[in-house]
């Protein structure tokens, strides 16, 4: 029972056309992996080039155009093509359907179809970068961009606009899998927290992105056609198109670190062996937070022009978002609390992930309270709030996921010591980077400027230390992971004990997921019963 | 188990003249002063009704399951907030000394 | 389609391996269309949210600018195009019966319908070019409102044009549905993608009965 099966859906079938042509989930997160992970090193290698300008403080290394640029396709990159796929389009893509104990998402080809779209707007994306690149930040603001830009905006907003569609149909495959596949006895409240989080970002999939598709659109018609949407001269508002823009693109926060919140339940609970502190809460927690994370847009814009009274009241709601934040924080610390604890490689990610995600959160609120924000927007300040959650958050928790669930993507283990080491290097590494961040923010050095006053040296100079250790941090498990593929132990159906529905399968999995389909008789963090009594896999299943 | 085999093609008919018959009262009714605003209160309520006779039988959801209400409200819900968001700065502009007009 | 073990052979040819019956199948399908139309209600629902921030900025405008528009071409374009809704209804009527030959006479007067449409659409933009109607150096507005009669023009175009391109997507969907019932494919037992088609055509005519008023009617009764 705990060997490696003879056939599984890496080796039912072989030959590129085997995965191009795939509509199996397990191997479309593959497809994905591989393309996240190209746009993480690309994404990443314009950061590289960023810490190397702010070295000095004379912008020596580029021409500010140049490094315009560089900040431009390192947000580009990292937004659209890295953080957003990343666990909804990997994890979620591998995860989601065997978690729910269905053979497949409802929608295979869509979803192999997805995946094309999400390269064919990559694709665009990289030739824009060839053909020179754009200069407006990852936030294309007009009229900069819709008039004044001379680089090439038309092509990136194109790439940007594609890559959403595949965005709203992992959104849609997702909402319908879990509604509609669920195994017998597999009630909402039973389900992994895992589940609960992707819901909740398949709902702002949905409802969100379609609006940055629009709003991309018609910047992209008036620069092209000549249409006025946003233009001052004509009578436009910019300030619409903030509001269009982060309509979306807050709630994209939001789509970045939820799924990172439900990699984190999963690792809380199997390495400290205990069922979540408050199931509900930290189920619903994801919901509100999809749901408030929309009404929160205009904090955005406080400095930018929009009404006083509109600013008030975005900033109150904006507060609103920590609680349940910070109820999900608590439910993880008091799921910690007496649990026999072991520090695995994911766990430790995990424990990374709670510490930077609060320090990321509490500075969020210094930024929702408008006499703060006029200090210190556009600084260092609000660089490093975000990247402690994109980065510190989502980033960890991917990484996590990505160890703690390898061995059944593999069905072989990663060498444990050196990822230990790798996941104390990556927060070492990042803390370095950003922490001073938060201070040359708080100092008023602003962001997006390739040159700074000689004061603010210091503290750039640790940051891009800090970068060069993170990066260290990032190209280990490269190393050791591909290592693993063929020579890491064979890891057996559930190498860490968990209790999630994924683990009753073999490593790797079969094509069908499941040879019997579960019936699942308890919830999936039954750490004081024995798996067979969470499962039964009687009757046979049909196909 | 379908959801649109029992509604009759008397029903679809009768909804297909009802919504024609408000196509012209709304057309009519826009060339009338109903003052105070009242004139684009008329056009989106009369709207608003021929989406709904759409929605219900048209497109079955009168004999759909709770979920199919679910979605159709959420995606008006968001709509709203959009709408709403928006236009809570465009109403409240130019109420303080300083703040930017919306002019040509 | 790799199911192993067929159920029966109707239920064969229908259901794809991942699903255990038909019936989930169908459900599956009609919930995913929902999710897509409420994706594509926010889809428009950007530039309504556009029209509105600039209506309740610029009325007066919104209004000169909209009785530049053909009022009656507008009514009787809204009236072929819930009249093409109708003949959709009756075509996933026949589909849904397993009456293949009236689905495809439905399904060719709504695609003609469609068309319809389309003619008169493209009929009034050739107005509006020849008129200098078309934002860009061109455009001529007479009256203090010239600026902001361009974003209503600017915002008419793309609305009327997405809602266009909807509607084309459409008449290929239809088209695919009219071979599949030339081939007799529709039963009561699979109806679904003339049902889903249904509901997309529906959903179009949906975004036009908010079009007409919001970009017609504005100021038809100063």
């Amino acid at each position: 029972m705990n060997g490696a099966p003879q056939v599984h859906y890496l080796n039912v079938d072989y030959g590129i056309r085997s995965w191009l042509f795939t509509t199996d989930h397990k191997r479309i997160a593959w497809l994905y992996l591989l393309s996240v992970t190209l746009f993480f090193f690309f994404g990443g290698f314009f950061a590289t080039l960023i810490r190397l300008e702010l070295m000095t403080p004379q912008g020596d290394l580029v021409q500010a155009e140049t490094y315009n640029k560089f900040f431009t396709m390192h947000g580009v990159t990292m937004v659209f093509f890295f953080l957003i796929p990343s666990i909804p389009a990997v994890l979620g893509n591998f995860l989601v359907p065997m978690m729910v104990g269905a053979r497949d998402l409802a929608f295979p080809r869509l979803n192999l179809a997805s995946w094309y779209i999400f390269i064919l707007g990559g694709l665009f994306t990289l030739a824009s970068a060839a053909a020179g690149g754009v200069d407006t930040g990852w936030t294309f603001y007009t009229p900069y961009s819709s008039i004044y830009s001379n680089s090439h905006v038309a092509l990136t907003v194109v790439g940007v606009f594609v890559t959403g569609f595949s965005s709203i149909l992992t959104g849609l495959n997702f909402v319908v899998t879990i509604h509609k596949m669920r195994a017998p006895g597999l009630t909402w409240f039973r389900l992994p927290l895992f589940i609960w989080a992707i819901y909740a970002t398949s709902i702002i999939f949905i409802l969100g992105t379609p609006v940055i598709a629009i709003t991309l659109l018609l910047v992209g018609l008036e620069r092209v056609f000549n249409l006025g949407f946003f233009d001052p001269a004509r009578g436009g508002d910019p300030v619409l198109f903030q509001h269009l823009f982060w309509f979306y693109s807050h709630p994209a926060v939001y789509i970045m670190v939820l799924p990172a919140m439900g990699v984190e339940s999963e690792l809380v609970t199997a390495f400290a062996r205990r069922r979540v502190f408050g199931y509900s809460f930290v189920a619903f927690s994801s919901l509100a937070i999809a749901v408030i994370g929309f009404l929160v847009w205009g904090h955005h814009m406080f400095v930018a022009g929009q009404s006083v009274h509109a600013g008030l009241i975005f900033s109150l709601l904006s507060f609103l978002v920590a609680i349940p934040s910070a109820i999900k924080v608590f439910n993880w610390t008091a799921t910690l609390h007496r649990g026999s604890i072991s520090y695995d490689a994911p766990m430790l990610y995990a424990l990374g992930f709670i510490g930077l995600f609060t320090i990321g959160g509490l500075t969020g609120l210094f930024l929702a309270s408008i006499g703060v924000d006029v200090h210190v927007h556009d600084t260092y300040f609000v660089i490093a709030h975000f990247h402690y959650i994109m980065v510190g958050g989502s980033v960890m928790a991917y990484l996590g996921g990505i160890h703690f669930w390898w061995p059944k993507m593999t069905g072989r283990t990663y060498p444990e010591p050196v990822a230990r080491v790798a996941a104390l290097i990556v927060f070492l590494g990042f803390n370095l980077t950003f922490f001073p961040q938060f201070v040359l923010g708080y100092l008023g050095m602003p962001r997006r400027y390739h040159a700074y006053p000689p004061e603010f040296q210091a503290l750039n100079v640790m940051s891009s230390a800090g970068a060069s250790i993170l990066a260290v941090g990032y190209v280990l498990p490269l190393i050791y992971l591909i290592w693993s593929l063929r020579y890491g132990r064979v890891a057996g159906r559930n190498p860490w004990g968990a209790r999630g529905l994924e683990w009753q399968t073999p490593s790797p999995p079969p094509t069908h997921n499941f040879d019997v389909t579960p019936r699942v008789v308890a919830e999936a963090y039954a750490y004081d019963k024995e798996p067979e009594e969470t499962y039964e896999f009687g009757s046979p299943s049909r196909a | 188990m379908s959801n649109g085999a029992h509604i009759t093609v008397k029903t679809y008919l009768t909804v297909f003249v009802i919504l024609l018959g408000l196509t012209a009262l709304t057309t009519g009714v826009a060339f009338i002063d109903l003052g105070g605003g009242l004139n684009n209160f008329a056009a989106l309520t009369i709207a608003t009704v021929k989406a709904l006779l759409v929605v219900l039988y048209f497109m079955h959801a009168r004999t759909s399951d709770r979920f199919t209400w679910v979605i159709a409200a959420a995606g008006i819900f968001w709509l709203l907030l959009l709408l709403g968001g928006t236009l809570d700065d465009a109403i409240t502009r130019n109420q303080l000394p300083g703040e930017l007009q919306l002019t040509p | 389609m790799n199911s192993a073990v067929p159920a029966a052979p109707d239920a064969f040819e229908v259901r794809a391996h991942q699903f255990e019956d038909v019936e989930q199948q169908h459900h599956a399908s009609w919930l995913g269309m929902w999710v897509f139309l409420a994706t594509e209600v926010m889809f428009f629902g950007g530039m309504f949210a556009a029209y509105a921030f600039y209506r309740v900025g610029f009325p007066n405008a919104f209004a000169a600018a909209s009785n530049r528009l053909d009022v009656t071409l507008g009514a009787i374009n809204t009236a072929v195009l819930i009249s093409s809704s109708f003949t959709m209804a009756l075509a996933v009527h026949g589909g849904e019966t397993g009456r293949n030959k009236a689905a495809i006479r439905y399904l060719l007067l709504t695609m003609l319908l469609g068309a319809v449409f389309l003619g008169v659409k493209f009929y009034e933009y050739h107005e509006k070019f020849v008129e200098h109607l078309v934002p860009g150096p061109a455009f001529r507005f007479e009256g203090p409102h010239a600026h902001p009669a361009e974003i209503f023009f600017s915002l008419y175009f793309a609305m009327t044009g997405l809602h266009a391109l909807h509607m084309i997507i459409g008449i290929g969907l239809l088209t695919w549905m009219a071979l599949k019932a030339r081939r007799k494919r529709f039963s009561p037992i699979y109806y679904t993608p003339i049902e889903l088609t249904g509901l997309y055509w529906h959903f179009v005519d949906l975004i036009w009965i908010f079009l007409f008023p919001l970009l017609y009617l504005v100021g038809r009764h100063l």
